[in-house]
């Protein structure tokens, strides 16, 4: 049964590792991966801790129903408290990896610590080795992977490394698994950079035994039947997440220019099909029947024949409209690069957005940006910037930190400019005209971020009896519409903190695909896989209770109302451009207020977002950090 | 005509659901190293190519078994193992060319019998990377493929001579 893989303890300090069994209990009421991972961080970590100390933990989870043929059910979840914003740190990935951990014969790793000298963590078939990383420090995530499964001659392996970013510390380094995997988000792979950890490599033989293992085979396929019937799915498996730029981009729902307009005009040469000229293939996650990644080739170039992976929709953004690059190639070398060095995409796109702003309107010169000219649609200046990122080198090392801290070095007028949320950048897409997707980014638990919430069902313009159907309250189905929307995003967060807790693609539920598996078909494979029984109620209950405790969080680091808002921009300029249906909106203050209240009452937190009394004790959640887990 | 477990690999996109599939459906448990299908990949050039067992014609694994053992399954094609003949000494898989013979956790021989002739690996494979296609259809598939480069030839040749 998936009750003997285990959960480790690792200090990296004094090189203790304990194994534990993961208690029923907590099953029962996290589930797995994030769920876990976020109740680990709530009660192990005490409050003000420095996100780059020893006191921070990294966590590893696989998710409960990790290696099931479906759903892509190899994802993984890594948190730890973020460097960038202070608040939850939490970044998702596919790939490969968190299957063959648990084949290994683990589904948690507590990481604590600090490790004196470079090294790394090798877990096989129930053991766990921490060895000298003193050759792989300094290497790329591809090499250090190849060399990794070179030292032990097995061409299996998977593992998650960091790059020369992580090594610097660079606050939105990330962790990459595989060619094109990557926890990108809030800066997990700075936290690993800071334990001195460059890498955890795993390969395991063990079975993943399952309740009802006839029935499971059965029903998968008819998940993937049922996933693969959706319109998306197929589109994606021939353009992956590239896809959405098409209508997105057309309707004017793309910021450009950093926020000067939502459109990216004559785009045309970063439409996906243009991805047909260097594609020469597509390529899978574990379990995935989608396969919505690009393996791509770059010929010539000034950094030599390339193979990647990728890019997604957001590198899309970050490389293209946001800086106003209209070149397929200047994405795919730039996503090359990011993915080199061990940066995080979007936050890397944000940054180097916002500095072509300031440098527009004056704020930066030649004189602090090393000479550079921070000029819309240099390719040249974005690939140098990243480079100096990861290096930390000149203009790069101030960015290197992220936000925050960039705005109190170069002055705060650069504020107004900066498109983020609890100081994690936006992605390119522009949520004026859509009061849904607005909330979700102010609301969610890790900073800005589509992946917390994000009801992409809402563009469709369904009927709004379907509507109600999924999301059991009345809404408009006009997307520019503030009615029912806080149901929406609500619906959403608890969906998610399921789907990131089972292990499976956030693809392959109610995200961009409307019948897609969700709340009943989720209960059924938590049944065939542990025999364990939800009911959806119940599902939704624990979905509130990761959400909560994510909160809990926050408010003990300092976040309250006030960081639940919107870029300032949102609220005083209205989109330029874009369709008549969404040309001239921004986001009205009062509505989003109201919008944020009934949000609040939903999730039973009071009027400034805090979890009352009641809801805690309906969640069993306890005010005090329970260290006895 | 008998039908043949054919691999496209250029379609192959490298997801594993074949090797999840058959350990699954064979082992009743999710694990790779017990499938009777595996995936070789060189992940940093991108190349996929599922590796399975080619019931050959002239099977070696048959040949080098001193029991006996090794027979083929008239109606589907298989090779199959007699599990009550078969003493484990493994020459079958010492001689596969193409490691189509594997060991298993109990140490008995991991082979593939196309699941008594409907393989669950083609089913979830979503690509169509895995087929199980009558022996003179992937023939005439080829002949296709191939003739659309000769027909594009011919056409260019046309136009010249126009």
């Amino acid at each position: 049964m998936v009750w003997n893989k285990q959960i480790a303890y690792i200090d990296l300090s004094t090189g203790e590792i304990i194994k534990k069994q993961i208690p029923k209990s907590i099953r029962e009421r996290f589930l797995g991966g994030r769920g876990i991972n976020m109740n680990l961080l709530y009660n192990l970590l005490s409050p003000s801790i420095d996100p780059l100390s020893h006191e921070n933990v990294l966590l590893v989870g696989a998710g409960l129903l990790t290696g099931i043929p479906a759903m892509g059910s190899g994802r993984c979840d890594i948190a730890a408290k973020s460097p960038i914003t202070g608040a939850i740190g939490d970044s998702n990935v596919g790939g490969f990896f968190a299957p063959e951990m648990r084949m290994a014969g683990f589904d948690h790793l507590v990481i604590k610590g600090k490790s004196e000298k470079p090294s790394y963590l090798w877990i096989h078939d129930g053991e766990i080795e921490i060895l000298d990383a003193n050759h792989l420090w300094g290497k790329d995530t591809f090499e250090t992977q190849s060399i990794i499964r070179s030292d032990h001659g097995d061409e299996e392996i998977k593992s998650l490394v960091i790059g020369k970013a992580g090594e610097n510390l660079v606050r939105f380094a990330n962790i990459r698994t595989g060619m094109k995997n990557s926890a990108g988000r809030t800066g997990m792979g700075c936290v690993m950079g800071s334990k001195n950890l460059k890498a955890i490599a795993t390969r395991g033989t063990l079975d993943i035994e399952f309740a009802h293992p006839k029935e499971l085979l059965d029903y998968c396929k008819d998940m993937i039947d049922q996933v693969m019937k959706n319109r998306y799915s197929r589109a994606a498996s021939k353009w992956g997440t590239l896809i959405i730029y098409s209508t997105t981009n057309t309707t004017g729902l793309i910021r450009t220019r950093n926020f000067q307009l939502n459109q990216l005009e004559q785009g045309w040469d970063i439409e996906p099909e243009e991805m047909d000229k260097y594609t020469i293939g597509m390529s899978g996650c574990f379990g995935c029947p989608v396969s919505c990644r690009h393996r791509y080739t770059l010929k010539e170039g000034s950094f030599g024949p390339i193979f990647g992976e990728g890019p997604e929709y957001t590198s899309l953004g970050a490389f293209g409209t946001m800086v106003d690059c209209r070149k397929m190639e200047t994405i795919l070398m730039a996503n090359h690069l990011v993915n080199k060095y061990g940066l995080d995409t979007l936050e890397t796109g944000g940054l180097i957005a916002w500095a072509m702003e300031l440098y527009e309107k004056g704020i930066l010169t030649e004189n602090e940006t090393d000479g550079l000219k921070l000029q819309w649609g240099n390719e040249q200046v974005v690939y140098e910037l990243i480079k100096k990122i990861a290096a930390r080198e000149g203009f790069g090392n101030i960015l290197a930190d992220g936000f925050k801290p960039a705005i109190e070095k170069i002055g705060k007028e650069s504020e107004y400019y900066a498109i983020k949320v609890k100081g994690l950048s936006n992605l390119h897409s522009d949520e004026r005209p859509t009061p849904s997707l607005a909330l979700g980014i102010a609301t969610s638990t890790r900073g800005a971020d589509h992946l917390r919430s994000r009801p992409a069902i809402d563009l469709y313009g369904l009927p709004e009896d379907f509507l109600e159907e999924i999301y059991g309250g009345s809404m408009s189905s006009d997307y520019r519409s503030y009615k029912g929307k806080s149901r929406m995003v609500w619906w959403q967060e608890l969906l998610y903190a399921i789907t990131d807790s089972l292990g499976t693609c956030k693809f392959q539920t109610v995200f961009l695909a409307v019948h897609a598996p969700k709340w009943e078909e989720y209960s059924k494979l938590i049944h065939l896989v542990t025999g364990m029984h939800f009911s959806v109620p119940q599902l939704k209950e624990i979905g509130e209770r990761i959400y909560t405790i994510e909160r809990l969080f926050n408010i003990r680091e300092g976040f309250s109302r006030k960081d639940d808002t919107l870029p300032e921009r949102y609220f005083r300029e209205a989109t330029p451009i874009g369709l008549p249906r969404v040309k001239g909106f921004k986001i009205d203050k009062e509505k989003f207020e109201k919008m944020l209240n009934e949000y609040y009452a939903l999730h039973g937190w009071d009027n400034e977002g805090v979890p009352t009394a009641i809801t805690l004790q309906n969640l069993g959640i306890k005010n005090e950090p329970d260290q006895n887990i | 005509m008998q039908k043949i477990l054919f691999v496209d690999a250029e379609k192959c996109t490298g997801c594993r659901l074949c090797e999840i599939a058959c350990s699954l459906h064979h082992e009743k448990v999710s694990n790779p190293s017990r499938a009777r299908i595996n995936i070789v990949k060189w992940e940093n050039s991108g190349l996929f190519i599922p590796m399975v067992c080619q019931q050959c014609e002239n099977p070696i694994c048959k040949t080098v078994c001193p029991m006996g053992a090794i027979s083929r399954d008239n109606k589907t094609g298989a090779m199959l193992i007699d599990e009550e003949l078969c003493v484990g000494c493994k020459l079958c898989v010492m001689f596969c060319p193409l490691g189509g013979l594997g060991i298993n956790k109990n140490r008995k021989i991991l082979k593939c019998d196309l699941c008594g002739g409907d393989p669950i690996c083609v089913k979830f494979c979503i690509p169509n990377a895995l087929q199980f296609i009558d022996a003179n259809a992937i023939n005439i598939k080829k002949r296709r493929i191939a003739a659309e480069k000769l027909s594009e030839l011919m056409k260019k040749l046309l136009e010249i001579s126009i």
